[in-house]
Formats: structure tokens, C-alpha cells, sequence
């Protein structure tokens, strides 16, 4: 790097800074699946297909009433939550009694089958949400580092939705009565709390941040029903490589893996998820517990 | 108390053990002699057959037993298959040589990969060791040798006739499948074996009675690794064509946990029965596409929820009768006598 001109260095600078962006993005996606596992100590497998299945929503209601894709967020969001009500509540609690291996089962079984449903009414064709010219513009930060409005927008609703999960968990009574029942679930039972109530509304809360990150990847990149595959294992990058627990490890690690994409990616365009991966596995080999281990923030 | 009367015995064996050893023979028999009375095609559909009979008991040693949700078994189905062909077809060895060399390559590779992934538990064990398989493909499709992202054919068997082939990869296939499932019975009858149940019944426990945790999983994470890499074989030498997308398909996963949580996790006769369920299922619902994979992920779930035995916990009446016993029970057939011995002798004073 060092015997390269000052341009090809300003090249680096903004593959990072691009990769931040893309961290943004990355955070957003895997805030809702570490809550999920904070709180329920659930690994929902179905999340990647899950942000995929709020983009297809986000697309039809744009496709059929004309409108701004930003509208669609207030439409999404809600529908997500109750599905996430919903699957909580008749499915993985269930299977929480069930025990063992009984949740991973049924979360996997369930993006399966949310996949295939996918390709069913979707076709395997690839689509995205058109925003117009929101996608091209940009500002100059220097002359050689262009800074998109559109990716500029996805880094500040990631960094403001962990920011504001963190405050909801940290201040609010509901908050307190999920971290209550994350750390010891029968004793919270005997001061009043239902759990069942508190898991099906964590899960909501985390399908809500599933929907509007589902859209902002739809309106960013191209997407098809098997696109959930890749989505779960950058989401699951980031939340392994910031710290199991931590909902500022979940930032941390989204902007990690997106600066190794986007680094790769400029060594050479074939290495960018492998150079991710491979983030992962060394962070994983040199610091299992992650960038931020759990500290009493959950 | 009068012990001389009473009979309690502690067996293996079953009546219905047995009964399934001695039914066992004339099936093999059969099966034995199907490429002299069935036609090529039928004879590849059951070599698919057996290559997931072995994947599912794989992946049921893994999780069944060892507690280990994987759904990165399609790397070592990958190893096994691109490691034959260049084995076989590159290095030009024997292909019967190769598929040997092929699983130990997979098993070795298997050692440092569960160093990385044994740091994760559960769930994330279960993304982890699917990023891993990420891995494996990517760094595949880098070597020319092997074909790039377009992957190989598998050439070495093309002296034989289609006919004389397609009958010696069967033949091959159903000692792999034989063997697969009779290493995998002899593990669990094993001191190892039980360690592995106590294990996935409580690992702390486990532990604290001396079983050595971490070793006994990676030895099963080890076996099963070979175990899917001959299934990866299997697969090779039936489709004769290996594509990295293909191979490393995380649909195999999702097949082989189906099949186990269908069939009935945590036994032997469970992915045999899910996997013959499975095909079954395949070729009636082939018409259906998509669907077909809705109502076996549906059925996965309402299984997983409602009948956590699987369909064999239901022939086998939760797990009463056993083909493959890897447990002991207690005969007490003469229980009732030696009671009513006792009574007597209280009695007659």
C-alpha cells in the first residue's frame, strides 16, 4: 500500500468508507437477530429470508399503489411485527418447551419453507425496489471519495435502530422485563410477567427492524427468494464478530464485515464475501467472545 | 428374598432385533442382485437413495447424538466428491482407492475445521459451520484443477459400458450405505457411544461423570465428516459431473435435517425410515416443484413440535421396539414369579 501513488491510496480510503456504508446496512439487518438470541437465546434461521420476505412486501406495495418506497416502512413494519407476534407466539415458544434442539429445528424449517413460498408467487427472478434518482446521487466528500445519499441514509436508521433498541432494553420497563426474562425466565414469571407476552413482543420488535431493513436492502441491491441465505450469514458475521449479547458489538461487527467486503472486494471484485468469511473465522480463532464481549449492556 | 427363582437379565437383544437381523438378509440379498433385474435407471434413483440414507445417518450421529446442529455438511459432501474425481481421474489412481483417500482427506480437514466451529454452541454453531462450507466452495472454485465455478466430470469409469458402470457404482454405493450405518451402530454400542447420549442428554453432566466432552464430539464430528464425504462419492460417481453451486448446495442440509427429524432423531432405524419417507415423497410430489419442499418443511415442523420421535418413534412405539439396539434393557419376565415367591415366603412362617 505504501509504494502506491496517493490516488491508489484515496482508492483504499474510500473502499473503506464505502464499507462502512455497507456496515451501516449490515448492523441494521443483524440488530433484530441478536435481540431474538439476547432475549430468547433463540437462533432464528429464518431472519435472512425474513428481511427478504419485507423487501417482496415493500416491492408489491410500491408496484401497486405508485407510491414513495419510504412509504411502504410504515406499512411493512407493522405487518412484520405482527408476523413476528405471530410466529413467536405459536411457534418458537412451543418449541422452547419442546427444548433441545426443538427452536434451530423449527426456525429452520420455517425459512425453508418461507423460501419456497418465495420462489412460488416470485418466481427465482431477481427484483428491486426502484427509488429513483436517490440511487445515483451522491455528494463529494474529497475528489476521489463520492459518498451516496441513499447508503448515507441506511448507515444513519442502522446506527439510530441499535441506538434505540439499546435505550428501549436499557430504560423502559418493558425493556427491563425482557433483559429480566433473558437472564432467569422462571424467576421473572413469579414477579407477574408472562413471558410468553414479553418473548412474542421482543420477536415483534425484532421482526418490525427485520421489515425496515428488508426494505432498505431492496431499494440498495438486487434480490431473489434464495438472496435470505446470504443475508443470515452476514447478519450472523456480524453479531459473532462484535460479541454475542451486545446490541454495540452488533454495530461494531456490521461495519467490520462490510469494510472486509468492500476491501476484498477492491483486491480483487471475486474476493469480497470471501474476504468477510474469512474476517470471521479469524476473529472467531483469535477472539471467540468478539470485538465487544457481553458486558451488562444487554 | 429367594433369588434362585427369580430371572432378571440384562439383554441387548431383542425379539424384534432379531427378528430384523434375520429379515436383514434376504433384503440385502435383494438388493444385492437388483442390477441384474432392474433397469440403469431405477439402479441410479436407488444409488441417490442410499447417498442420503448415509447423509441422514450422518448428520443424526452428529445431532442425534452428538447434540450438534450442522447445517455445513454439504463442505464435506463437496471434499468427498471433488476429492475423487481428481483423485481418480487427475492423480489417476484407482477410483476404488481414491474414495478411501478421498474420506480420510475429508476427516483430516475435518480436525482443524472443528477447532474453529467448537467455539460456537448451538445455533450459531449450527451458521457457523454453513459459513465454513461457504468458505470450502469459495476457495474450491479459485483452483483451475478443479474446475472453477464450472466444475468437473468424473471420467475414470468411462472404459466400462454404461451398464457394467452404472451396476459396479450401485454395488458400491450399497456396501458404502452397509457400512456407513453399521459404523455408525457399532459407535453407539460403544463405550463412546454412551458417552454421546449422556452428552446430548446433559453435557455438564456428562462431564462431571467423566466423559470427555470435547473429544468425544469432535471424534463424532470427525466420523461424520467421512461419513458424508463417502456419501459425496456416492454422488460423484452417480451424477458423474461435480458443480461447485451444485455440490455445496445448503439444500443438502435442509435435506438431511428433513429426513432425520421425519424419520426420528436420536436413532438408528430413524434416517433409513425418513429417508425411504423422503424419496418416496420426491417422486410423488415431483409434479408439485416448489411444493413439495412447502409440505416436507411443514411436515418438518408440525413433527418437530408435535412428535418429537419422528414417524419411527410411531412404528417402533416410542422406541419399544428396536432393530438396531444400542441400549440394555432389563428382562423382567420372571419378575412377577420371584414377587409372589417372596410373598410366600413371608407368609409361610
Amino acid at each position: 500500500m505504501l509504494i502506491l501513488g496517493w490516488l491508489d491510496y484515496m482508492t483504499w480510503i474510500n473502499a473503506i468508507v464505502q464499507g462502512l456504508l455497507l456496515g451501516g446496512l449490515y448492523a441494521l439487518l443483524a440488530a433484530g437477530l441478536s435481540l431474538v438470541f439476547g432475549v430468547m437465546r433463540i437462533v432464528n434461521l429464518a431472519h435472512g429470508v425474513l428481511a427478504v420476505v419485507a423487501a417482496y412486501m415493500g416491492l408489491v406495495f410500491v408496484q401497486t399503489f405508485d407510491v414513495s418506497p419510504f412509504l411502504a416502512i410504515v406499512v411493512v413494519v407493522p405487518i412484520m411485527g405482527l408476523l413476528g407476534f405471530a410466529v413467536q407466539w405459536g411457534l418458537f415458544t412451543p418449541s422452547l418447551r419442546r427444548g433441545g434442539l426443538s427452536p434451530l429445528l423449527v426456525a429452520f424449517g420455517l425459512a425453508v419453507v418461507l423460501t419456497q413460498v418465495l420462489q412460488e408467487i416470485f418466481t427465482a427472478d431477481t427484483r428491486s425496489i426502484q427509488i429513483g434518482s436517490l440511487a445515483s446521487s451522491s455528494f463529494e466528500v474529497t475528489p476521489d471519495i463520492f459518498v451516496g445519499i441513499f447508503p448515507l441514509i441506511t448507515f444513519v436508521v442502522g446506527v439510530c435502530v441499535i441506538i434505540a433498541l439499546q435505550t428501549f432494553l436499557s430504560v423502559t420497563p418493558l425493556g427491563r422485563a425482557m433483559r429480566a426474562a433473558s437472564d432467569d425466565p422462571e424467576t421473572v414469571t413469579l414477579m407477574g410477567i408472562d413471558n410468553r407476552l414479553v418473548y412474542a413482543l421482543a420477536t415483534a420488535i425484532a421482526f418490525g427492524t427485520v421489515g425496515l431493513a428488508g426494505i432498505f436492502l431492496g431499494m440498495r441491491t438486487q434480490f431473489s427468494p434464495t438472496f435470505g441465505d446470504a443475508i443470515l450469514i452476514f447478519a450472523f458475521e456480524a453479531v459473532i464478530i462484535g460479541g454475542l449479547g451486545s446490541l454495540w458489538g452488533t454495530l461494531l461487527g456490521g461495519l467490520v464485515l462490510g469494510v472486509a467486503q468492500t476491501v476484498g472486494s477492491q483486491i480483487n471484485p471475486s474476493y469480497g464475501v470471501l474476504a468477510g468469511h474469512l474476517v470471521f473465522l479469524f476473529v472467531l480463532a483469535v477472539k471467540p467472545s468478539g470485538l465487544i464481549p457481553k458486558a451488562v449492556d444487554r | 428374598m429367594n433369588f434362585q427363582s427369580t430371572q432378571i437379565r440384562v439383554r441387548r437383544a431383542t425379539t424384534a432385533s432379531k427378528i430384523g437381523v434375520v429379515a436383514l438378509v434376504p433384503i440385502l440379498i435383494f438388493l444385492a442382485v437388483i442390477p441384474y433385474v432392474l433397469g440403469r435407471g431405477t439402479q441410479q434413483t436407488l444409488v441417490a437413495l442410499f447417498s442420503f440414507i448415509v447423509l441422514a445417518t450422518m448428520w443424526n450421529l452428529l445431532a442425534g447424538y452428538g447434540g450438534m446442529v450442522s447445517i455445513g455438511q454439504q463442505a464435506y459432501i463437496g471434499i468427498g466428491a471433488y476429492g475423487l474425481v481428481y483423485i481418480a481421474d487427475t492423480l489417476g489412481l484407482d477410483p476404488l482407492l481414491a474414495v478411501p483417500i478421498a474420506v480420510v482427506i475429508a476427516g483430516l480437514i475435518s480436525i482443524p475445521i472443528s477447532l474453529l466451529a467448537f467455539r460456537l454452541i448451538g445455533g450459531y454453531f449450527a451458521i457457523g459451520t454453513w459459513v465454513i462450507a461457504e468458505v470450502v466452495k469459495l476457495l474450491v472454485v479459485q483452483f483451475p484443477a478443479l474446475g472453477g465455478g464450472s466444475g468437473i466430470s468424473f471420467s475414470a469409469l468411462s472404459d466400462f459400458s454404461p451398464g457394467r458402470r452404472i451396476a459396479y457404482v450401485y454395488w458400491f454405493a450399497l456396501i458404502g450405505m452397509v457400512v456407513a450405518v453399521a459404523v455408525t451402530y457399532l459407535i453407539m454400542r460403544s463405550r463412546l457411544g454412551l458417552g454421546f447420549t449422556a452428552i446430548r442428554d446433559d453435557e455438564v453432566a456428562a462431564s462431571s461423570l467423566g466423559v470427555r466432552v470435547v473429544r468425544s464430539k469432535r471424534i463424532v464430528f470427525v466420523v461424520a465428516a467421512m461419513g458424508t464425504a463417502l456419501a459425496g462419492t456416492m454422488i460423484a460417481a452417480n451424477t458423474l459431473r461435480v458443480q461447485p453451486d451444485s455440490i455445496f448446495s445448503v439444500q443438502y442440509s435442509a435435506f438431511m435435517i428433513f429426513i432425520v427429524i421425519i424419520g426420528g432423531i436420536g436413532t438408528i432405524e430413524g434416517p433409513i425410515v425418513g429417508a425411504i419417507i423422503f424419496f418416496a415423497l420426491q417422486q410423488w410430489l415431483s409434479d408439485l416443484g416448489v411444493w413439495y419442499l412447502i409440505i416436507l418443511g411443514v411436515t418438518a415442523i408440525l413433527i418437530t413440535l408435535f412428535l418429537p420421535r419422528g414417524v419411527w418413534g410411531l412404528i417402533s412405539a416410542n422406541g419399544r421396539i428396536r432393530l438396531f439396539p444400542v441400549g440394555y434393557s432389563l428382562s423382567v419376565t420372571d419378575l412377577a414369579k420371584s414377587l409372589s415367591n417372596k410373598e410366600r415366603g413371608i407368609n409361610e412362617p
